[in-house]
């Protein structure tokens, strides 16, 4: 038997260690991301944590905050979820694992140019689109091979049928190809600058078209494949509604594109462009209730063992934060609410609970799932998965409730007038200081589930650093 | 594939489900409708925003000093969009207009306000003022969180990235005339030289080419074409939207 290696060196088994190496990527950019949020978190309750240096400011920094948890954190677990669950779902071992191995080691290639280029102030200021034109470029490079060997592993698929999270995958890489490449069109100036060819509010239409679907294509549409196939194994009982997973991605997938314009409401955009976005944006939350019921509903029979497995915790606070950020983000795009809202903290905290709730918490369910799965291990330590879970879920609820009252302060005290038809607090100083309060529950919620995010990643160190399991055979019986 | 369709799949399995390539179309046509309908009108005369002429391209140090708020990631906690209420103009002045905006690239709205918006900051205060404030911003403004830009008061700007800007801003298709160099930086040392002769005159010693001149320059020019078009009444007047 010829045992040489070749491009897919064992055809008959599934690649776990592409997963492997896309999970560790996962933790470690995720305590990064988590780390630079707390840190610009502070920034804001008390200055001199800018270090008066030029690669420390709140300016600098926060755009890596966000890459960082978006494309690093965000990414690198989608890519391993992907590539665990198409595997199995269609029978067959990736493409190319020349492909597979090109697109993890460029993914994080591309995350180490965006740590050392945005603190040196290298930016193209587009929200979550900020890295230079030579990482644009590679990030489109990237995502090709990606996308060649997504779609050459439905080709070779043994299993006619695609499951829906296939589906939701599918959308995300042909999407944020789409996304990336529209968005990126600019010419260079240098090396390091570029100006973008569309000017104006149609720059600004474009980049909330890119922005918002960047929350919806990054982080909803990959992380509902996820959803549609780790909950039901966690679970171990078959997804609630076959039909509602239909009318979930059809309508979804339709109508998510329209909604970017609800982030210039009241601007000088044109208004039947507002409008559009703001419509389509109330009518999103149908589709996307529709698939939390379905992801909880999936539960049905398995509620005893949410109370004992942490998995399953994290699973359902996701879900549920899902479900509540989603019914949130379309009330804040109706135009009277955004009125209130924008530019203040209430659309941090909006974000946040999509962000920390719903992605972040599915991750760890996932990741807590897929570990000892991936190395053949117990997982080390469940009872800290359970603090974990607590620690994170309190801190969600400090920054959410913290950027709430913060945001709605903010919001409130900008447009209060007095009798006289003069604003009441004439000094924007004057409403910056109320928020100080704010500002530290924020510290100390964000504090609160990093906190919980080191105990995980120790409790996996130690989980794959233990010894595997002890196997006993069963004895032969003696001869007679 | 080893399991073909089998007569008892149901409809949607048959058309769509079981075949990849076809619902990888289906999926692109789906995310696209959206994004053709809001974005293709917005390259028109009719649906897309003004382009009026009483708004004027950005002079070389102002496009140095856009450059570096951009760099410094000023947006982040600065909006520059005014909008159409009450409150807003009286904090801020005229809510902002789209023609305003004509030739940003990249547009600079923002989307947070941990600091005022500031499109309309231009002739608001003094050249030093934005100095002091720049140097150590709680000097200005007792209280402040934003954090110190020292190293703009050192910085310097170098004509030849500027000529390299203006160039590139005249592929996106910014009216630049194709100028030489020597026209660049004679327009960098004239406008430069009026607000170093300005801080001086506050007691303030800097140069022609420091960054900060370049930023005081960007500053003091928001917001003033528009301004100077409503008040001329070349533009919808206040409360029409």
């Amino acid at each position: 038997m010829n045992s040489t290696l070749n491009l897919r060196a064992n055809a008959s088994v599934y690649d776990d260690d592409i997963v492997r190496k896309f999970v560790a990527a996962t933790v470690l950019w995720g305590v990064v991301g988590m780390l630079l949020g707390v840190i610009i978190a502070l920034q804001l309750a008390w200055w001199p944590a800018n270090l008066g240096l030029p690669w420390t400011t709140f300016g600098r920094l926060r755009p890596l905050h966000t890459n960082a948890v978006i494309f690093a954190f965000g990414g690198n677990i989608c890519f391993a979820g992907i590539y665990y669950s198409m595997q199995r779902l269609l029978k067959t071992r990736m493409y190319s694992d020349a492909m597979s191995a090109f697109h993890f080691w460029g993914w994080q290639l591309i995350i180490v140019a965006a740590a050392v280029t945005l603190p040196l102030g290298f930016t193209q200021s587009k929200e979550y689109a900020e890295l230079i034109w030579p990482i644009d470029v590679a990030i489109a490079v990237v995502w090709v091979v990606f996308a060649i060997n997504f779609f050459g592993t439905l080709a070779i698929r043994k299993v006619r049928h695609l499951y829906v999270a296939i589906w939701f995958y599918m959308s995300f890489v042909i999407t944020i190809a789409v996304l990336h490449i529209v968005n990126s069109l600019a010419v260079p100036v240098s090396l390091t600058r570029s100006y973008p060819i569309y000017a104006g509010l149609t720059d600004a239409l474009v980049q909330w078209w890119y922005g918002h679907n960047a929350v919806g294509f990054f982080l909803t549409t990959p992380f509902l494949g996820l959803m549609y196939y780790f909950l039901p194994r966690a679970a171990e009982r078959p997804v609630y509604s076959y039909r509602l997973s239909i009318v979930h991605f059809w309508s979804l997938v339709f109508l998510y594109i329209w909604t970017g314009p609800h982030h210039l409401l009241y601007s000088a955009l044109p208004d039947w462009a507002q409008t559009l976005g703001m419509v389509f944006s109330i009518m999103l939350l149908a589709p996307s209730w529709g698939g939390m019921l379905n992801g909880l509903l999936t539960l049905r029979g398995a509620w005893d063992r949410v109370r004992t497995d942490p998995v399953l915790k994290f699973m359902v606070v996701a879900v549920s934060f899902y479900g509540m950020s989603t019914f949130e983000g379309p009330m804040l795009a109706i135009r009277a609410v955004n009125g209130l809202a924008h530019y203040t903290n209430w659309i941090i905290g909006h974000v946040h609970s999509g962000a920390l709730g719903w992605n972040g918490m599915i991750t760890f369910g996932i990741l807590y799932w897929l570990v000892p799965r991936l190395w053949n291990r117990e997982l080390a330590r469940p009872g800290w998965a359970t603090t974990h879970f607590w620690l994170a879920t309190i801190g969600i609820v400090l920054y959410t409730l913290s950027m709430w009252v913060a945001g709605l302060t903010e919001g409130l005290m900008w447009r209060a007038v007095n009798d006289q038809g003069l604003l009441a607090t004439p000094a924007f100083m004057d409403i910056v200081h109320r928020l100080a309060p704010y500002y530290w529950l924020r510290v100390t919620g964000g504090a609160l589930y990093l906190t919980g995010a080191l105990m995980m990643v120790w409790n996996l160190l130690e989980t794959v650093r233990g010894a595997r399991p002890q196997v006993q055979a069963i004895p032969a019986p003696a001869a007679s | 594939m080893t399991t073909d369709t089998t007569p008892k799949d149901p409809f949607h399995r048959r058309v769509l489900e079981n075949k990849a390539g076809l619902f990888a179309i289906v999926t692109t046509i789906a995310i696209s409708i959206g994004g053709i309908v809001e974005i293709v009108p917005m390259f028109t005369a009719a649906a897309g925003p003004e382009r009026p002429d009483w708004v004027s391209p950005y002079t070389p140090l102002e496009v140095a000093g856009r450059d570096i708020y951009i760099r410094e990631g000023c947006y982040l906690c600065h909006s520059q969009m005014v909008r159409p209420m009450r409150a807003e103009l009286l904090r801020y002045g005229e809510w902002s207009r789209a023609g305003e905006y004509r030739y940003d690239h990249p547009f600079l709205l923002g989307s947070r306000r941990i600091g005022p918006d500031l499109h309309r900051v231009g002739g608001k205060y003094p050249d030093a003022w934005h100095y002091e404030h720049m140097r150590d911003p709680r000097s200005t403004t007792p209280g402040s969180v934003m954090p110190s830009y020292r190293w703009l008061l050192d910085g310097r700007i170098d004509a030849t990235d500027v000529q390299a800007s203006v160039n590139g801003l005249r592929r996106v298709g910014v009216p630049y005339a194709d100028t030489a160099f020597v026209d660049i930086v004679s327009s960098l040392v004239r406008q430069g030289t009026g607000i170093v002769g300005r801080l001086a005159e506050a007691g303030i010693e800097s140069e022609p080419d420091r960054e900060i001149v370049a930023l005081i320059a960007y500053l003091q020019r928001l917001g003033i074409d528009g301004r100077r078009a409503i008040e001329a009444g070349l533009t919808a007047p206040t409360g029409s939207q």
